[in-house]
């Protein structure tokens, strides 16, 4: 895998900078790319999901803001235009700091959730070759980057000095600390069995062998555990008791609005975001395409396991994830804290544990 | 380019360090905590050990200085200073202190360090994981049993009422 750092190095060597200011211009270029693609994902995920959540509850949810001029009718294109104008008007909000509130935690809250899905982004590779930098143990930077936002939530619900926000910091953080260990011990799993941390590697052992998900029934049960726990992770629904909106108002957020809010919501849709991704490269296959999973398709249709199509291959796995994902989240009422704590500690850590014990004895046998 | 990196790298680490423990607030000094291992992190990248600093990460950030934080918040009164900076025997813990700092300024400067031009750049989490499944198996093992025997403690005295 050649990163998007060093084939930009390579094409801009013509420019003839000195070395500090070129690596601070393509540092700067990485972090804009990285921006845009978090800002967009949150438009469009938004849009996605109060579609998918109307139609679902047999409504046609937003259908009046159209984009110059388009409004696209009662389908699915009716209210293209609506997250954009709601971003328009978050940025635009009257910026809310309340009186008793520790002022300088409250803005430096949101700007450690951020950071935390922005450094996991570096390493988050989208294709073969678009990764912003390719690292020896890409998994376990992308697993212990986005343990960092947690603090950042934490530290939100203290500062807001209000009982909902530090309930629902509370919450979430002892959500998020007892998750990461079924996610760390499934993902464990496929490390054991590929023998590598980075990410491509995993892909390669993928492509000479067969999907993750496929290769052994722990494999399978460890897909699902992974794939649990990070909607618990994310604080999604049916794991959403941090912000349970009829007991807590909006859990650590109640006391946030205008731009640090957005960055709390560009953060969540984020995360999500890469979460998919994580899923849809270690078990599914990444960038191959699921052509060969059966062989019964004509020769001329393998022109679509190109590494072209990279790219569309693992956001298609990412967006069908992430409407699994909503689909959670309109389905399933929310779980009570104890019966949240009881899914992680008695039934995915030691299934995750056993899970690790079994696949090695196959990886031993077979 | 790397020296200004390095020295960024060390004056937040220095700054934020100053900051833990001169800070009237708790919280705020467990933030600043924050800082101190993220750059420490950073580093540890500068040694080329990548998989330590992700280590440091994971096990710093993510699990202990969110520990520190519950801890704080679970005792009263945050905001006094009267908690934070509050000291007994202010005469036994200086001289404690100086003692130490000459004993790590006289390593420093004993140490024979190993300074080479160029680092290798292979992959660490292989010998690593090696080194701890042969030569250093017994030490990690008993590493493992005192952290059981630690979670066990918690959980049995948390459960004393």
């Amino acid at each position: 895998m050649t990163s998007i750092f060093d084939s930009l190095q390579e094409s801009l060597a013509f420019l003839n900078l000195d070395l500090f200011m070129l690596l601070s211009l393509i540092s700067l270029l990485g972090g804009t790319v990285i921006f845009l693609v978090m800002a967009v994902n949150a438009l469009v995920a938004v849009y996605f999901e109060r579609k998918v959540s109307a139609f679902m509850q047999d409504r046609l949810g937003p259908m009046e803001v159209g984009i110059l001029g388009f409004k696209g009718g009662k389908k699915f294109w009716g209210g293209i235009g609506q997250t954009l104008a709601d971003a328009i008007k978050l940025l635009t909000k009257e910026d809310i700091l309340p009186k008793s509130s520790d002022k300088f935690l409250m803005i430096l809250a949101p700007f450690i959730i951020f950071s935390g899905a922005f450094l996991t982004f570096i390493g988050l590779p989208f294709a073969q070759n678009i990764v912003i930098s390719d690292f020896n143990i890409g998994l376990f930077y992308i697993v212990a980057m986005s343990s960092v936002g947690v603090i950042g939530i934490i530290l939100a619900g203290w500062s807001s000095n209000n009982k909902w926000s530090l309930y629902g910091a509370m919450r979430a953080a002892a959500q998020i600390i007892s998750y990461e260990i079924p996610i760390g011990l499934s993902l464990l799993l496929v490390v054991i069995v590929s023998g590598s941390l980075h990410l491509g590697d995993i892909v390669q052992w993928q492509e000479t062998n067969r999907w993750f998900i496929f290769h052994s029934p722990f494999a399978f049960l460890a897909f699902f555990i992974y794939f649990i726990s990070t909607v618990a992770e994310t604080n999604r629904t049916p794991f959403d008791i941090p912000e349970a909106e009829s007991e807590l108002v909006a859990g650590w957020m109640t006391e946030y609005s205008g731009f640090r809010w957005a960055l709390f919501f560009l953060s969540e849709y984020a995360n999500m975001l890469i979460v998919c991704i994580v899923a849809s490269i270690v078990f599914l296959g990444g960038w191959l395409s699921p052509l060969h999973l059966i062989n019964i398709f004509p020769e001329s249709w393998y022109i679509l396991d190109g590494p072209a199509l990279g790219f569309f291959w693992v956001s298609l796995k990412a967006v069908i994830l992430i409407f699994v994902m909503m689909w959670f989240r309109w389905t399933f009422p929310r779980l009570r804290v104890d019966q949240l704590m009881y899914v992680c500690w008695k039934v995915f850590i030691p299934f995750a544990l056993a899970n690790l014990f079994f696949v090695s004895l196959w990886e031993l046998i077979f | 380019m790397a020296e200004y990196l390095f020295l960024f790298m060390a004056a937040l680490v220095i700054a934020s360090a100053f900051w833990v423990v001169f800070s009237p607030n708790l919280i705020h000094s467990a933030v600043s905590l924050l800082f101190t291992l993220f750059g420490t992190a950073g580093l540890y990248v500068f040694l080329y050990a990548d998989f330590i600093a992700a280590t440091q990460i994971v096990i710093y950030v993510g699990g202990i200085l969110v520990l520190i934080i519950f801890g704080v918040m679970l005792t009263s009164k945050i905001d006094s200073p009267s908690i934070a900076s509050s000291s007994a025997n202010q005469f036994i813990g200086g001289m404690g202190a100086f003692a130490i700092f000459v004993m790590q300024v006289a390593v420093i400067f004993n140490t024979p360090w190993n300074i080479g031009s160029e680092q290798s750049r292979d992959a660490t989490v292989g010998s690593i994981g090696k080194l701890l499944l042969t030569d250093y198996l017994l030490p990690f093992e008993i590493i493992s049993i005192l952290l059981l025997a630690a979670l066990m403690g918690a959980a049995l005295l948390s459960r004393r009422n």
